[in-house]
């Protein structure tokens, strides 16, 4: 690997700096503001790119890595770096985001500037979160990214954004606090048991942990990302932030935050607390299984079609904590690939509704029917998005959940029969869905003069539908991506779980 | 006998002369100011004196002695102190000018008194003999018994004066009774031989001792505002000119807790083991009060004060941690609280008008559309008193916590981050009305002059400075708290 510039650095600062140039853009001129923000998260996109292609697969060590002293005294440093876990999270964030820009495009009319303002401080939020190996540094990009999102729910969301704007943001930061302090205990483990004190992650690997501290820690960090992924019970917040979110909120929230939770499980609850992890796995594989049938049930009763999407991500997110929890290689890959999917397929189905929400102002699966007349184009496309979302063969959905559901088998049977039942409600509520709003009798008379989808939306699609089938039909290499990194990771987390933890120290 | 008191020791002070130098100059010139002249030269006093005086502050840094036959001292400690008041003041001075001017506050008093009143913090964190921090204590609290009711005509802000005067003399009462106990037990009143003697092992621990040291812990627990000493602060705060409650919800503050950490961990460290108890209370108490009735105010000023009173409970939790070499943790979340407040109330003052504070939390409504800048620098501060990375507020809780965490306080800590979500609350209803609401009423201009602008930029810039690299600051504030080794 021959790195020339720190590329993580530059990833993470180009939005913010992005930000401060869209700052001081006049006022009087948005068409500039969402110009420029276009180009500059294009960008950002074509600069990740060297990611995937110099990305070296032999290795499960960290990439691109970068490591500045930021306060030693403390431990605390600026450390970048990616493995085959991230990396693909880190490329679906900056895509997303010009997907996310262009679908903005017309939606928001109001406060333009500062809209593609908090968007490029979200963007630079999250590759931070994705590459941070150090737990400050970590924390604070976790936390950075609620107040943008807080703003684009509050700001330009719908009739109730106030409610769900505040509660998105006392829910992740009740779970992030907790989370800090345990990351504070394990800082002072590690550093009376080694005489280091670090906060780097790669470090802190190597702890050894009693395990009745290692439940505590397990738990609050796993309370703190079940909250974001997130996880039953702790999901009530989602469906209000999803709805009352702008559309280019939604995707972003269901594409790339939520994997946050899922990603956090990976790098840092699982490998840090191994043993309290696989102690804990039944517990959360069924609290996932609640939410895979649970998501569904609620799915099927859903009248607005964003909320009935909201909570077909607890359902999907669900597979994927199923899939990582499973600890053997499909289930993991699968449930990698399961998040890429979700970012995709549901960012999708958000983008398609966000088209029909624009035209009729209203997002009732009553109001609709009968679509697929006035608006051909979209119908095919609505319809490819929807099946990539039942996971049909051929879409990307089937590789990842295929594999989440083998891997769950091997595991524990009853769990994957369980899991399947998930995927057979998955086709009853998309599918009804669909049938309601695109097919039957034009019943309300605003529905029949829709125009179809202009050209700026079919790129959009296009580029959404382009991926579906791209990783429906040709995964080989983004699991080769990911093929090192992950045997290393359950090699290292089975070992360290078999490994009888430092018993509790008498007192 | 005779005191004699070496010619050198003065140079020590310079700080203190030039301060009351310029107090009596602003006083002086007041009086021999021509009929409607300008008010140019009495208005730059307190600004002039301020930064002279911090200027030979820092000339004090590294200096470590005791002067005037051991009443006055020159620490790290007293000097870092010294330092953040004056910074106060500066900041203070800033915000008032157009401030008063609104209000037709008597002028010259008005910046003499702030003068004095930072002259008597300055005395009170650099001493370690009871009577001079003691003296201190009063000069500052006088002082600002006067300045709460500048507002003539101002029922509340004379309620407040009153108020805070009677309950102040009551807590100060309770402090020199405290002193009184701890003197007639031990026959000294200089804290360092205080401890020298409790240490020595001819002394016995006595219910009059414990009582002196319970009285002092009343005493400062008045001045700085924790539950349940703290049922002056939301009536005092609301009702003084804003400029005031800054200064007492910063300055006062700070220094309070300088004198209470000096007399706690010199003194009375021994007795950790039963102070602690009593400050895990206080911590508790003073964090979940604040924050549950901050929770309930409507009036963003007074949701300020109560605020401040759940900021003074996490800076409790350091000093119930009770170690010496994390001292410095409350000096650092003294400095990042003092930014923030201090932003905060001065776009108060900016939004406000004479008769019309607007204080009220619709005021704020649709302020984003209107005034963005305005908006986006108190959604810093407030976003920065909620703790969010990566502004200052959220590396002194950090610090705070990181505290509780090693000494094995993990009850104090989590309950110390869930405090911090309820406040989150609070903090972003205010930035909930600025961004998500349609304006209701109308509040016109605010009222932005060159020193409130200036004040509200240094402080914007502080709280991403320490909140970005804090690294420095909490370096010096390490030093300074080296005195308690």
């Amino acid at each position: 690997m021959n790195m020339t510039y720190p590329l993580l650095s530059v990833l993470i600062f180009l939005p913010l700096a992005g930000a401060i140039v869209v700052m001081l853009l006049p006022r009087n001129n948005p068409q500039l503001a969402r110009g420029l923000t276009l180009v500059w998260t294009i960008i950002e996109f074509a600069l990740s790119l060297p990611l995937f292609f110099s990305f070296d697969e032999t290795t499960a060590a960290m990439q691109f890595t970068e490591h500045t002293s930021w306060f030693p005294e403390l431990g605390i440093s600026y450390n970048l770096g990616i493995d085959g876990l991230s990396m693909l999270l880190v490329l679906l964030t900056t895509f997303l985001t010009v997907i996310c820009v262009l679908a903005s495009w017309d939606a928001i009319k109001d406060k333009v500037k500062e809209y593609f303002i908090s968007f490029l401080i979200l963007e630079a939020a999250l590759v931070g979160a994705l590459c941070a190996l150090d737990l400050i540094l970590f924390y604070i990009f976790w936390e950075l990214m609620l107040v943008p999102m807080y703003l684009l729910i509050g700001v330009w969301g719908g009739p109730r954004r106030i409610y769900a704007a505040i509660k998105f943001f006392l829910f992740t930061m009740a779970g992030s606090v907790l989370m800090l302090l345990a990351i504070m205990a394990l800082y002072f483990h590690y550093g009376a048991e080694s005489g280091s004190y670090t906060f780097n992650v790669l470090e802190l690997y190597k702890a050894n942990i009693p395990l009745k501290m290692q439940y505590w820690l397990f738990a609050a960090f796993a309370l703190s990302f079940a909250i974001k992924v997130p996880m039953f019970p702790f999901h009530t917040w989602l469906p209000d932030a999803h709805t009352e979110a702008p559309t280019a909120g939604s995707v972003i929230l269901a594409g790339v935050m939520l994997k946050m939770g899922t990603y956090g499980f990976m790098r840092f609850a699982v490998p840090l607390f191994p043993q309290a992890a696989f102690a804990a796995a039944p517990i959360i594989s069924i609290l996932a299984l609640i939410g895979i049938v649970y998501g569904a049930i609620m799915c099927i009763m859903q009248s607005d079609l964003k909320r009935l999407i909201a909570y077909s991500s607890v359902s999907h997110l669900g597979y994927v904590m199923l899939g990582l929890f499973a600890f053997n290689m499909q289930g993991l890959e699968g449930g990698i690939y399961q998040m890429l999917n979700h970012g995709i397929s549901t960012g999708g189905l958000f983008l398609a509704v966000g088209m029909i929400y624009e035209r009729r102002h209203t997002r009732m699966i009553s109001e609709f029917g009968g679509l697929a007349r006035t608006m051909p184009k979209f119908a095919v496309f609505f319809l490819i998005i929807t099946l990539s979302s039942i996971a049909l063969p051929g879409t990307n959905g089937f590789v990842g959940e295929f594999l989440i559901l083998l891997g769950t088998f091997r595991d524990n049977v009853t769990f994957g029969v369980i899991a399947t039942t998930g995927v057979v409600l998955g086709a009853v509520y998309m599918l009804w869905m669909f049938q309601r709003v695109m097919y039957g009798e034009i019943k309300k008379e605003e529905n029949l003069k829709l125009k179809d989808v202009s050209k700026r939306e079919a790129t959009i699609l296009v580029l959404i539908v382009f991926f579906i089938f791209f990783m429906g039909l040709y995964s080989q290499p983004f699991f080769k991506k990911m093929d090192v990194s992950a045997t290393n990771y359950l090699q290292y987390i089975h070992a360290k779980a078999e490994v009888p933890a430092v018993p509790v120290k008498a007192p | 006998m005779v005191v004699q008191i070496p010619e050198m020791d003065f140079g020590w002070i310079i700080p203190e002369i030039v301060v009351t130098v310029f107090a009596i100059a602003t006083l002086l010139l007041t009086l021999f100011r021509k009929k409607n002249g300008t008010w140019l030269l009495v208005e730059a006093m307190p600004l002039i004196g301020a930064i002279l005086a911090l200027y030979y502050t820092f000339q004090l840094w590294n200096g470590n002695l005791d002067i005037f036959n051991n009443l006055y001292t020159i620490d790290n400690f007293g000097t870092f102190f010294k330092g953040l008041v004056l910074v106060i003041l500066i900041l203070v001075t800033l915000l008032s000018y157009r401030y008063v001017d609104r209000e037709d506050m008597v002028r010259g008093e008005y910046y003499a008194l702030l003068l004095f009143g930072t002259l008597g913090m300055m005395i009170m964190v650099s001493s370690n003999n009871f009577i001079t921090i003691f003296i201190g204590l009063e000069l500052m609290s006088i002082s600002i018994y006067i300045l709460c009711g500048l507002m003539g005509g101002n029922a509340k802000s004379v309620e407040a004066s009153l108020k805070y005067f009677l309950l102040g003399a009551f807590a100060t009462a309770f402090l020199l009774y405290g002193i009184a106990l701890i003197y007639g037990t031990t026959g000294m009143l200089d804290i360092r031989e205080v401890a020298g003697y409790v240490n020595s092992g001819r002394f016995m621990v006595t219910p009059t001792f414990m009582a002196g040291l319970a009285l002092l812990i009343v005493g400062f627990g008045f001045k700085t505002a924790s539950v349940p000493f703290h049922m002056w602060t939301p009536d005092v705060y609301e009702g003084a000119p804003t400029s005031i409650t800054a200064y007492m919800a910063t300055g006062v503050k700070a220094a309070a807790f300088g004198a209470f950490l000096r007399v706690l961990f010199t003194a009375f460290h021994p007795f950790f083991p039963g102070w602690t108890v009593m400050l895990w209370i206080l911590a508790v108490a003073t964090m979940t009060l604040g924050n549950l009735t901050a929770l309930r105010q409507n009036d963003v000023k007074r949701m300020l004060a109560y605020s401040s009173i759940a900021h003074a409970g996490y800076i409790l939790i350091a000093m119930t941690v009770g170690d010496r070499t994390l001292s410095s943790t409350v000096l650092y979340y003294l400095l990042v609280y003092s930014f923030m407040t201090i932003g905060a109330f001065a776009v108060i003052i900016i939004l406000g008008r004479k008769d019309f504070p607007n204080t009220a939390i619709e005021s704020y409504a649709g302020l984003a559309g209107r005034h963005p800048v305005i908006a986006a620098a108190m959604a810093v501060f407030l976003l920065s008193l909620a703790g969010v990375p990566p502004l200052a507020g959220f590396m002194g809780k950090f610090y705070v916590l990181t505290d509780a965490i090693r000494a094995g306080y993990y009850w104090l800590a989590v309950i110390g981050v869930l405090n911090s979500v309820v406040a989150a609350y609070y903090y972003l209803r205010v930035i909930m009305y600025m961004y998500f609401k349609e304006p209701e009423t109308e509040i016109g201009i605010p009222d932005i002059s060159l020193g409130s602008t200036l004040a509200i930029a240094i402080s914007v810039v502080a709280v991403f400075y320490l909140g970005i690299f804090p690294r420095l600051l909490l370096m010096i504030a390490h030093k300074s708290a080296n005195i308690f080794m």
